[in-house]
């Protein structure tokens, strides 16, 4: 990884690292290294990137993940209790031995979903070079496929990890999936996972990023949503040392939706940056956004969400809120919320805050005899509400609900 | 639907001719050979009879402009310029800074007459201009491409200790202030175009506010490019000392013609404690033609500094004109409980692209800032706002409320928002909203139902829809601002 | 008891309450009056323990603890309660969760069993009944979409389920129609016992027709300025404070 660091201007040995994949990988391979080779990684004078630089993330000298199969006993303790099948990637690797695997779905290989764009995200190439695994799910026309668990656990040593995942939704099929990140020590999980979900169907993706707190998470998310369908997502951060994870969001059809909500809770030089882009690409297209941000410590929220409005979007409906709360001095939050809009008869809306606890609402909390750290967390607890409200999957809120609670417990604010 | 269909046609049926200010002056003109070089930049400075401390200043900015590059981040397109096909000098030929109205070129005032800017003091003394002579008074520095030709009320401003003058003038007269201040607020190599600015200005207005003085009259600099393939590159700067009190105005329009014409221009504003400045621009440049031919290309860099605790700027623009509008107007808010005030309307028809907003930067302790956007797209245009709002970490109980709104009129134009929050203060309290919206077939309906024409009801709905700044704009401007925006989205409009 | 000795208090450096004496006896309900800007508020949020007052000067002891020594919320555990004149809204946070939280954190404090989920609606939906209030109202987030009168009847169903030993009510009659005074007055009426006392910051007599108090206290630029019984209430009420800021002037 080290040697691909500098970006457009490769290093000799990087070259040659890259002519491997050029020569000797996939047609995918071959191509997304040529594509790496000219764009390399993402850097500080891009718009996109202007708040997250991958700096700390190029400082490293990754490696790829050893075969073999590491004892993940107690990470798989930390799960939710959820009755649910189980897909569970170890190092980036599909892990047969611990997952239950359902008829449509097919692992061992990247997916490469009908969405995944090299071409356009620079890690997404990166992503594409390197995977040497990943789950394709494919829900038929009609069925209701429940509730299915993905999970990526880290062991750390410095490994870097690529997973290419798809998803597949019939007409009219519906899924939840519950995708939970989580591990030890130091390693880049670097997943893509592309979304097509056709009339009809609904994607429930909800996502609980538990890395290691000295781990990188760089994560893409392609949804593509025909008429009627509805990728409805909400994520939230707790851990990395670095994290961003982008959401690329296309409304293809009529009465399409997409619900991109997100909430992160950082502490200590955390870094954490939520990006999303929501193509509205059809007429009569909806699309709803709440992403609360709570920083401690010397930590750093971003949120980047554009929503774009095709001139064939008529009728289009766009909302989003980003609201952050700095509880420490040294906190920090940048956000660039965005509409491009090229319809006129829309109604498309965005706003933002930032500040603190509100004085008198705490005030007002002690009167009534609630000590002060209570009071900041029931406060925090409700800032959050807006965010998680919309989960309708009572286990999947429950998880959610509980790793807040954890985090609050270890970050006595 | 076809209420709007209708609106668009009388937009175009109007717009195609519509620019009332597009005439051009026939002149003698003294003008710089093409291109840009060392050489011209010597020639620029020695006809005005410059320090040498100032040719060093704009060589030292040239340099600068040299080594940067031409910004791309803004939502604008346009072919590249070529900066040597350009003249960077061009003066109407009689001697440059008449001392009294009678040495100026009768042609000329009657160009000013003709885009109703009272040049002649006593005209308007006299109460020869009719019912006008109710209002109080303005003074204005009239910039003719490059040079200033006229400047009046001086010696009335002069009783108080107001200096208002061309700034080669007071280049001439207060080198001390120009040289402490030039520069003091945006560099000369903070951007591209100010770089250039900074190379190559000829003219402009200055302002001096001493200690105490509320400025007796509003001030105000006319501009307007006459001359071909000139670029005009003015430079206005404007001090309040402590506890002064001015507002100024600003005007521009330029002939009708074919080719893009430049304007970079640089405004700089130092405000110290319990001062304040107010700041109003109409910009009325030529946009162009209904097919995007021509125009004026806006390139401006302005900003202010509220040095002095409780200092204020207040920025507030109407922008219908020029065919691309780059422009910034920004406040450093350096003095503890200093405010900074946006307030913008920026309408674009036909293929005009703007792409505007503010910075606000809190560094001081309680420092405030208000942001007004209202952004009206018609036609193939394009209108951007682009804003950042940032906090850094000393700004204790620092406030931002930022209300960006754009309107759509027709769907092959474009509205976009691009706002920056940054917060490094948790005692900072941010908010920011924006909407994008058309005008409603059920608003127009009620209108008309109450007896509105379409015209006067998309009017009234514009107008609405722009009151919170207007309503910023002193009365004179704002009269002169509400019918610029109904000639500029006229049929649209009434 | 409550115990106030020559207190004084500045905002910005500028003096609100200056040298204030008042005594209210376990048992006693005293009212405050006064005109706009005496310090009727101020000194609610004083006792109370709002930031941004600073106390320049005097005591103020609540069963002899000095209260000004407290954080709000032990003033709260103590048993002080502060009806607000302008509640405040808390969105996103349910109100039936919001006060069990509050009353367990107090009984907590005072080492008292805390209320399980059960024991808790049963209590506060007999005293939400009491009140005649909707059973939705403790479902509904904290004052969030609330009318006025709603504001302050919450206010009331809160102080119920607390049972404070020293409730403040400031202002609590502002903007009330009639029926929802009776339920204010109901609910500090039914409060009214040996344990328990109040103080009444209105500035009107109207409240004090249906909590009839021991003690009516006039407050004038930050002063008592004099202190009588309830017939003081309609003595002002007929001729307005101007006539007694003058006669102690």
């Amino acid at each position: 990884m080290n040697a691909l660091a500098p970006g457009s201007q490769l290093q000799a040995g990087a070259q040659a690292f890259l002519a491997r994949y050029a020569a000797n990988g996939s047609v995918q391979q071959s191509e997304a290294a040529g594509l790496f080779a000219r764009n390399g990684l993402p850097g500080p004078r891009e718009e996109d990137w202007r708040y997250s630089l991958l700096r700390p993330v190029t400082d490293v000298q990754f490696t790829s993940a050893p075969h073999g199969h590491s004892d993940v006993s107690a990470a798989l303790a930390r799960l939710p209790k959820i009755a649910a099948p189980r897909l569970i990637f170890v190092d980036g690797r599909f892990r047969a031995d611990l997952s239950d695997i359902e008829p449509g779905t097919r692992a061992g290989a990247p997916a490469y979903g009908a969405t995944n764009r090299p071409d356009r995200e620079k890690l997404v190439a990166l992503n594409t070079m390197l995977s040497e695994d990943g789950i394709a799910i494919q829900v038929p026309a009609g069925h209701d496929a429940g509730t299915l668990l993905l999970v990526s656990i880290g062991t750390g040593g410095n490994v870097s990890f690529h997973p290419n995942h798809a998803v597949t939704l019939g007409a009219g099929a519906k899924l939840t999936l519950l995708d939970l990140t989580l591990g030890d020590g130091v390693y880049l999980h670097n997943p893509v996972l592309s979304a097509t979900i056709a009339e009809a169907a609904t994607l429930t993706h909800l996502r609980l990023q538990q890395e290691a707190l000295g781990a990188f998470h760089l994560s893409t998310v392609y949804a593509d949503v025909a008429a009627s369908g509805t990728y409805d997502s909400f994520a939230l951060t707790l851990g990395a040392r670095l994290a961003r994870m982008e959401v690329h969001a296309s409304l293809n059809g009529p009465q399409a939706s997409a619900h991109l909500n997100a909430a992160q809770l950082l502490g200590g030089n955390q870094h954490a940056d939520f990006t999303t882009v929501v193509q509205h690409a059809a007429p009569n297209t909806a699309s709803r956004q709440t992403v609360k941000n709570v920083l401690s410590g010397r930590s750093r929220g971003v949120f980047q969400g554009k929503i774009e409005v095709l001139r064939i979007a008529q009728k289009t409906d766009g909302y989003q809120m980003n609201q952050a709360l700095l509880l420490s001095p040294d906190a920090e939050m940048d956000c660039k919320p965005q509409l491009e809009i090229y319809a006129d008869d829309v109604k498309c809306s965005h706003g933002a805050t930032i500040g603190e606890l509100d004085g008198d609402q705490l005030f007002y909390l002690r009167t009534r005899g609630i000590p002060e750290p209570e009071a900041r967390a029931m406060l925090v607890r409700a800032f959050l509400t807006e965010a998680l409200d919309p989960i309708a999957h009572e286990e999947g809120r429950a998880a959610m609900e509980n790793a807040i609670a954890s985090w609050w417990d270890r970050n006595v604010i | 639907m076809a209420a709007i269909a209708e609106t668009l046609d009388a937009v175009q049926a109007v717009t195609d001719g519509g620019y009332k200010w597009g005439f051009s002056t026939d002149i003698e003109m003294d003008m710089a050979p093409k291109g840009l070089n060392e050489d011209i930049i010597r020639l620029i400075s020695s006809r005005k009879d410059e320090p040498a401390w100032l040719l060093d200043w704009r060589l030292k900015s040239y340099a600068a402009w040299l080594k940067t590059e031409e910004p791309d981040w803004a939502k604008i397109k346009h072919p590249p310029i070529d900066y040597q096909d350009l003249h960077y000098y061009a003066a109407p030929k009689k001697k440059p800074g008449p001392k009294s109205l009678d040495e100026v070129d009768p042609e000329l005032l009657r160009t000013y007459e003709r885009l109703g800017i009272p040049l002649r003091e006593r005209a308007i003394l006299a109460g020869v201009e009719g019912a006008e002579d109710e209002r109080p008074p303005i003074a204005i520095d009239a910039v003719f491409d490059s040079v200033s030709v006229a400047t009046t009320f001086r010696s009335t401003l002069a009783k108080s200790g107001v200096i208002f003058c061309p700034i080669s003038e007071a280049v001439r007269d207060h080198p001390e202030l120009v040289r402490k201040y030039l520069g003091s607020v945006v560099p000369a190599g903070d951007n591209y175009f100010a770089a250039l600015n900074s190379a190559v200005f000829t003219d402009g207005s200055f302002v001096y506010i001493p200690k105490g003085v509320r400025c007796p009259m509003e001030l105000s600099t006319y501009f307007r490019i006459n001359a071909r393939n000139t670029g005009q590159f003015e430079r206005t700067l404007i001090i309040a000392e402590e506890g002064a009190y001015v507002s100024y105005l600003e005007g521009c329009t330029a002939p009708q013609r074919d080719e893009n014409q430049l304007h970079a221009a640089v405004v700089e504003l130092i405000v110290f404690d319990d001062a304040q400045i107010k700041y109003s621009t109409v910009q009325n440049w030529y946009p162009g033609d209904a097919n995007g031919k021509g125009g004026i290309y806006n390139f401006v860099t302005k900003r202010g500094a509220c040095r002095g605790a409780r200092s204020k700027i207040s920025w507030t623009q109407v922008e219908t004109g020029s065919a691309i509008t780059w422009k910034y107007p920004s406040c450093i808010l350096q003095g503890d409980d200093s405010v900074g005030e946006f307030y913008s309307v920026a309408v674009t028809t036909n293929h005009q692209q703007a792409d505007t907003g503010t910075k606000m930067i809190h560094i001081g302790r309680n420092t405030r800032s208000t942001i007004v956007s209202k952004g009206i797209s018609a036609g193939k245009s394009n209108n951007t706002y682009r804003g950042l709002v940032r906090v850094l970490p000393k700004a204790h109980g620092a406030r931002n409320h930022t209300q960006c709104d754009s309107l759509l009129i027709g769907d092959q134009c474009g509205a976009h928002t691009v706002p920056y929050i940054e917060s490094r203060n948790p005692t900072a309290k941010l908010e920011h909203e924006a909407t994008t919206s058309k005008i409603a077939d059920d608003q127009l309906f009620y209108c008309r139902q109450r007896g509105l024409s379409q015209e006067d009801a998309v009017g009234l709905i514009v107008n609405g829809f722009c009151k919170d700044v207007l309503k910023e704009l002193p009365m004179e401007f704002a009269v002169e601002a509400q019918k610029l925006l109904a000639i500029s989205l006229e049929g649209s409009v009434g | 008891m409550l115990e106030i000795k020559n207190l004084t208090a500045n905002i910005d450096n500028k003096t609100i309450l200056n040298g204030i004496d008042l005594v209210v006896p376990d048992g006693e309900i005293h009212a405050i009056m006064g005109p706009n800007g005496s310090g009727k508020s101020t000194l609610s949020y004083v006792l109370s323990g709002r930031e941004g007052y600073d106390v320049t000067g005097g005591t103020a002891t609540f069963d002899g603890a000095d209260l000004l020594d407290m954080e709000p919320e032990a003033r709260a555990a103590a048993g002080l309660f502060l009806a607000f004149q302008y509640p405040v809204e808390l969105p996103g946070v349910n109100n039936a969760n919001f006060l069990r939280t509050a009353l367990n954190a107090q009984r907590r404090a005072r080492g008292e069993a805390e209320l399980d989920a059960v024991a808790f609606l049963k209590l506060s939906r007999a005293e939400a009944k009491r009140l005649s209030m909707p059973d939705d109202m403790l479902k509904r987030n904290v004052n969030v979409g609330f009318s006025g009168g709603e504001k302050k009847r919450n206010e009331v169903l809160q102080m119920a389920v607390l049972r404070p030993r020293l409730a403040i009510l400031d202002e609590t009659d502002s903007g009330l129609d009639i029926d929802a005074l009776k339920i204010v007055a109901d609910g500090v009426n039914a409060l009214r016992g040996p344990n328990f006392s109040a103080l009444v910051i209105t500035h009107y007599q109207r409240l004090l027709d249906y909590i009839v108090p021991d003690r009516v206290h006039v407050l004038a630029s930050g002063r008592i300025i004099r202190s009588g019984g309830p017939e003081l209430a309609h003595q002002l009420e007929a001729h307005g404070y101007a006539a007694i800021v003058a006669e102690a002037a």
